[in-house]
């Protein structure tokens, strides 16, 4: 079980190329934060989301360099 | 000089430049090895950079002073095609994490100190060696140029025209850089990327204030758009596919570049480069907000003579004196941070994949520390004698083709980390085929990075090195199908 999720988990990492390669999810103005139309802070929720995507990644990695 | 100079605001800008001239010529004795005499002291600063050094030193060679000038310019004349900024620099990061740790690694097992090395220990292919270290030399120099155009938008804000100040900047980085190696700019980019930190913070939360908060700034630069009829706080429908490959090709690109690489190589393990994947992205941040100064250029109502006066001038207009000062000089050390890595990264290209291949095969390391400092100068000079005397235009078109080219060395460099299926006659072909191929397609399209893809239903752009680099590859694939494999004796 620890070794199949341990290969599974870097499969994380995929999850920003589909949320950011896909225009079509993100190109609205509608809903808007903080005066911020969708496309633009769609997008720029993805940095910490994919910091925190990566993080999970290397808590389950080996660092045996 | 004409008399459009604030006193306080130069004032602030020469102490700072000062301060780290001051800092590059001390860094030689920073963290002092036995011998700067070797080209992993100088050229890769000891391989012992642990990881703030290196979030530092990546950070600040990544993201150049061009890209704070560039980036904000962009979204300033186009809007939301702009913003592929975001998605490129964000994307990056899952790749370098799970691929740059495995190349340092070949690095440093090795001694490799570039991406040539890398390579021809790989395939032990000189031919290879050469176009992998060759294209790296020729993406990097136009770069290296573009960062004398962010510096030289800062100082004509300042008020300082004519080419003599751009010139004497660059000859005093040219000479810490030669004194203290890849030591000089690791130093230099705290000071750096703080200062960056610092004046984009302080005008994002400032700025919009002003101009009647972001609502206000979205709503001009919308108004601005349409009034002159081109760009839109959206993507057009024909600009979907342009924008996300324009957005992975440049992610796959930028760790191939000389300087990216010589600050993976320069960190001390594979964890310090895990750790960094996930800090680097404040960086990314940093520049998704920097992006919006394009549009605050809009609400602010600036007229400018060129897009890339956006942010200076926004500066300059809403900020204190003293304030634009230090936010000009963060710029403009901003430029010489990247500048000196690239130099670097150029330099021990040039010096182990060519004078070292083909000069003096038996050159000592003391020997290839001396070849490699001399070769940052020159690449300095070059980039400073191309920014004086050629137009920036040419610059700019180099840049967009490095970017292109570089791409084409991924195969190469990445595919042997995780096979040893491919060969060098195929890899060789392929990045024939990629670099050339990709060069017409950017001349054909008249200098642009898109080319128009029609599959039957309506006509769409993907960006040329996308096409390029699977041109690459497929051909690789074929050639080393059918190319018989030869017993090769592995050293």
């Amino acid at each position: 079980m620890d070794k199949i999720l341990r290969k599974a988990v870097p499969w994380l990492l995929v999850i920003p190329y589909i949320g950011l390669l896909w225009p079509p999810f993100y190109n609205v103005r509608e809903p808007a934060m903080f005066g911020f139309p969708f496309f633009y802070w769609y997008q720029l929720m993805w940095v910490p989301i994919t910091a925190t995507l990566t993080w999970i990644v290397y808590r389950s990695t080996r660092h045996d360099d | 000089m004409t008399t459009d100079i604030n006193g306080t605001a130069l004032a602030v800008f020469i102490f700072f430049f000062v301060f780290v001239t001051v800092l590059g010529f001390v860094a030689a004795r920073w963290r002092k090895p036995e011998t700067l005499a070797h080209i992993d002291e100088w050229g890769l600063g000891g391989r012992s950079f642990g990881t703030w050094i290196t979030w530092f030193l990546v950070g600040g060679d990544f993201y150049t002073a061009y890209t704070v000038i560039a980036v904000p310019a962009l979204v300033y004349t186009v809007g939301a095609y702009g913003f592929f900024a975001l998605p490129y620099t964000i994307v990056v990061y899952p790749f370098v994490f799970m691929v740059m740790p495995v190349l340092w690694k070949r690095a440093k097992d090795f001694g490799y100190v570039t991406a040539g090395d890398v390579v021809h220990g790989q395939y032990g292919s000189r031919g290879l060696e050469l176009a992998v270290a060759a294209t790296g030399v020729i993406a990097t120099m136009p770069y290296i140029a573009l960062q004398l155009v962010g510096m030289t938008a800062v100082l004509k804000a300042l008020g300082l025209h004519g080419e003599l100040p751009l010139a004497i900047a660059f000859i005093v980085l040219a000479l810490y850089t030669y004194s203290a190696g890849l030591r000089a700019p690791a130093l230099i980019a705290f000071v750096k990327d703080i200062m960056i930190y610092i004046v984009v913070i302080a005008a994002v939360a400032l700025i919009p204030s002003k101009l009647g908060g972001y609502a206000n700034v979205f709503a001009s630069a919308d108004a601005a758009f349409q009034a002159k009829g081109s760009g839109s706080l959206l993507l057009g429908g024909g600009q979907y596919v342009a924008y996300a490959t324009l957005a992975l090709g440049s992610a796959l690109a930028a760790f191939m570049y000389p300087h990216t690489l010589t600050g993976i190589f320069a960190s001390n393990s594979g964890k310090t480069i895990r750790k960094n994947a996930i800090m680097l992205p404040a960086y990314t941040l940093l520049l998704g907000l920097l992006a919006l100064l394009g549009y605050m250029g809009h609400a602010a109502n600036l007229k400018l003579d060129s897009a890339n006066d956006v942010v200076p001038t926004l500066f300059k207009t809403l900020f204190s004196g003293w304030f634009s000062g230090f936010a000009f000089a963060a710029i403009a050390i901003g430029a010489l941070v990247p500048a000196a890595v690239m130099s670097i990264g150029a330099a021990n290209l040039f010096t182990r994949n060519f004078w070292k291949a083909y000069v003096n095969p038996d050159v000592s390391n003391a020997g290839e520390a001396k070849v490699a400092k001399v070769t940052s100068l020159v690449v300095k000079v070059g980039a400073l004698l191309v920014i004086l005397f050629l137009p920036t235009q040419f610059a700019l078109d180099l840049q967009l083709l490095g970017g292109i080219w570089i791409l084409q060395t991924f195969p190469a460099l990445v595919f042997g980390l995780y096979t040893n299926w491919f060969r060098a006659p195929g890899l060789l072909a392929g990045w024939f085929v990629g670099f050339f191929g990709g060069t017409f397609l950017v001349w054909d399209a008249g200098w642009k990075p898109l080319h128009l893809v029609s599959l039957g239903g309506e006509p769409f752009t993907v960006y040329i090195g996308l096409l390029a680099l699977a041109a690459n590859i497929a051909v690789a694939v074929m050639i080393n199908a059918v190319v018989p494999v030869r017993t090769i004796v592995r050293a």
